[in-house]
């Protein structure tokens, strides 16, 4: 036992001290460097933190582009997904109930153009981004209530469409917090 | 759409180009060949110098395993009682408490076994002392020895006559510092510039703009994330895993993420041509399976990018595919893709939440795990396909009237044995305890138990079986990704999931580095006409038909009461 035990104890305190202790700390230190300093990237608005861009945030007035629903309600430093499977009959009641919100929230909306993100629960509960298309159905209600020209409303988010990645890969989005700061900046 | 698709061609493709090269390192690493990370070797002789090893002292295969058993009984308990004691531990700066006996025994398992069951939040359940010096020490470490493991059975397939099978210490020490550190070091900046915090800061706060109070988790996650994937552990920094904003910010991060995912499991099959010289049994080896991941992630991207067909009979569009439980800077295709890799191999992390993924996507993961061999676990997923293919060569053997051989060595009853345990271990520590469980829920629905059986699931009918089903399937496999609905930090799951898991990693370690020393000792018979050729496409079929036929008649019932027949509920 002896031959290997003790060599086991003495290669295991060294292993922590690599990889546990000296490996992260080598990692934050390159970390200082990047944007955010390590500690995670924060937007401002007028000098107060009002968020974290990559971390998304409930937005559910009707001034503001909503953002979808969250398992965890944006608690985040409790992220989850709803883990409802496809065919659970209350989670299909859920989903009909917050398309009946929606086309109250929003008249004139078409049920058949309502994208499917926008009446179900992301993975994380911290969802940061919508479509296009989850923006753009919103348009005509932010519009309305803060008094501006739809195409107004419709230019920004083009504005802030991020393209798939080097204009090939992986999806569309709009991240909900940076388009709701800059609508908050537009004047009618 | 069409660049959704085109992100997980470019996954696959850049996967193997890179498997290729890191596959002759790897091989060059364990001949003691020159490479140009040969400046680590200072490094390495003061750790075995720091540790009293010395590292010419050959093993035999017994001495492997006494050496690699003993060290993870050292991690079990260190594990355990830092857990426990968490609390009372330096580095914890948001106050988290200790866990419980049950979760800090289900979660020590978790993590020496490489399956990263997290019955645990990361964000409340475990401080940044545990997340570093207990999770990302046993990511390297029991990678290291997944990789260790194999390197006993490589070298046992060498055609020299021998018991001395190399340095346990030797093998474990360059997995870390030639292969894991380096590889992990630059994924981790490649996510730190990406918006994943390194710094040891606790939680922020910050009022939200429609002024919500809002705590944000954080801490030197990086790290610990990058050594996740590319030693195919899966135990993620955040509650949500990949799927979490900070662990993987966008899609660069997720392709980043995905391809440590199956870069090395891939590369190790290569590996395994370039150091026994036999290119054309790796790529053999590849095409099986290759084929099997493809049967995989074909139906699966199909059911995700198509949609709920019970969310289409509500009338509204899915642009995306189905997004409950998904993330929209991947979408769907991306998804359904990362489902597939992190269950051929047994990594288990997740960036979209299975759960509630379509059922054609959970029998595709569960059949992936059922298997547990289609490229595999750093190390293991090779030796998980090493019982396949000794037990594949013992059937030809018959078939065709020829001595069962391999690599130049008379296959005999000893072996099959041995072999044939292995084989039926998993299928009955999957099934036995998924029966169990069903028998307490059905009879036993509101025992005085602290949490309630009838409790557990949190999806009724055919989904909640599959919930059940899934756990244990994912602990056998040592996976780890769940169906997270499944109430699994009580007592009782945490306990059987724990037994599964360790019962499930070490005998399946321990037959075929048994079977390889054996073999090693044997008589080398050379190549002749009357050989059964194993490098051949043929023989390939025959691997990939023994597989599917014993995977298939284990489990086809289960997945028959799960999944099949919630696909054919949508109405």
């Amino acid at each position: 036992m002896k031959t290997y035990f003790l060599p086991s104890i003495r290669i295991t305190i060294v292993l922590i001290v690599l990889c546990a202790g000296l490996y992260p700390l080598l990692v934050a230190a390159v970390g200082k460097l990047t944007p955010g300093g390590g500690d995670g990237v924060a937007v401002t608005v007028n000098g107060k933190v009002v968020g974290y861009a990559n971390v998304g945030q409930k937005f559910t007035k009707d001034k503001y582009f909503n953002s979808r629903p969250s398992a965890a309600d944006y608690k985040a430093d409790a992220s989850a997904g709803s883990n409802k499977g496809p065919t659970n009959p209350d989670y299909l009641k859920d989903v009909e109930k917050r398309i009946d919100t929606f086309l109250v929230h929003n008249p004139g909306v078409k049920r058949a153009d309502i994208p499917a993100e926008l009446v179900t629960a992301s993975g994380s509960g911290l969802d940061p981004d919508l479509s296009p298309a989850g923006a753009k159905i919103q348009a005509a209600r932010i519009a309305r209530v803060r008094g501006l020209a739809v195409d107004k409303v419709l230019a920004l988010v083009d504005a802030h469409t991020q393209k798939p990645l080097w204009g090939l890969f992986g999806p569309e989005k709009v991240n909900v917090l940076q388009l709701n700061v800059a609508l908050d900046e537009v004047k009618p | 759409m069409n660049t959704a698709y085109a992100g997980t061609i470019f996954m696959y493709v850049a996967t193997v180009a890179l498997a290729i090269p890191l596959g002759r390192y790897i091989a060059k690493v364990f001949k003691g060949e020159k490479t140009w990370f040969d400046f680590i070797a200072p490094l390495e002789r003061l750790i075995f110098r720091l540790s009293g090893i010395d590292t010419k002292k050959e093993m035999n295969w017994k001495q492997h395993l006494i050496a690699l058993l003993s060290i993870n009984v050292l991690w079990l308990f260190y594990a355990f009682f830092c857990l426990m004691f968490q609390n009372h531990l330096p580095l914890n700066p948001d106050g988290n408490p200790g866990q419980t006996p049950d979760l800090a025994f289900n979660t020590a398992i978790s993590f020496i076994t490489n399956t990263n069951l997290q019955d645990y939040s990361g964000e409340s359940g475990a401080t940044y002392y545990t997340q570093l010096f207990v999770f990302t020490f046993l990511h390297f470490v029991s990678a290291a020895t997944g990789i260790a493991a194999m390197m006993v059975v490589f070298k046992a397939m060498k055609d020299k006559v021998t018991d001395k099978l190399g340095n346990f210490w030797d093998f474990f020490v360059k997995s870390i510092t030639r292969i894991l550190l380096p590889i992990s070091f630059v994924v981790a900046i490649i996510l730190a510039f990406n918006g994943t915090p390194t710094s040891y800061k606790g939680k922020d706060t910050y009022i939200s703009m429609q002024g919500d109070t809002v705590h944000v988790s954080r801490g030197p996650a990086a790290g610990m994330i990058a050594i996740k994937q590319v030693g195919t552990n899966g135990g993620g920094w955040y509650g949500a895993n990949s799927a979490h904003p900070l662990e993987n910010p966008n899609y660069l991060t997720n392709i980043v993420e995905n391809i440590s995912i199956i870069l090395i499991p891939i590369a190790l099959v290569f590996a395994l041509g370039f150091y026994l010289d036999k290119k054309k049994l790796a790529w053999v080896i590849f095409g099986v399976m290759t084929l099997g991941f493809m049967i995989a992630v074909f139906p699966s991207i199909n059911a995700e990018v198509g949609g709920n067909p019970a969310i289409a009979h509500l009338g509204i569009s899915q642009p995306g595919g189905s997004m409950e439980g998904k993330e929209v800077r991947f979408g769907a295709a991306a998804s359904a893709y990362w489902g597939v890799c992190t269950t051929v191999t047994s990594n288990g992390s997740v960036n979209a939440m299975h759960d509630s993924m379509m059922p054609v996507s959970g029998i595709a993961q569960m059949f992936d795990m059922m298997i547990n061999a289609f490229y595999g676990g750093v190390g293991v997923g090779y030796l998980n396909f090493y019982i396949f293919i000794i037990i594949a060569v013992f059937i030809s053997g018959l078939m065709v009237g020829r001595t069962p051989e391999f690599m130049g060595r008379k296959i005999e009853a000893r072996e099959m044995k041995i072999a044939s345990l292995v084989a039926l271990l998993h299928p009955f520590m999957i099934l036995v305890s998924t029966a169990i469980a069903s028998y307490v829920l059905v009879h036993f629905p509101n025992i005085n138990w602290a949490e309630k059986p009838s409790a557990w699931l949190n999806n009724p009918s055919f989904h909640g079986f599959s919930e059940m089903l899934y756990q244990f399937t994912s602990s056998s496999a040592n996976n780890g990704s769940g169906y997270e609905g499944l109430g699994d930090n009580s007592i009782f799951w945490n306990v059987s999931a724990g037994l599964v898991m360790i019962i499930s990693r070490f005998l399946p370690i321990i037959g075929p580095v048994a079977i390889a020393g054996i073999l090693a000792n044997k008589k080398f018979v050379p190549e002749s006409a009357g050989t059964l050729k194993t490098d051949t496409g043929t023989f390939g079929v025959m691997i990939f038909a023994v597989i599917i036929i014993i995977a298939a008649l284990s489990f086809f019932p289960s997945l028959a009461l799960g999944p099949i027949a919630e696909h054919f509920s949508f109405k």
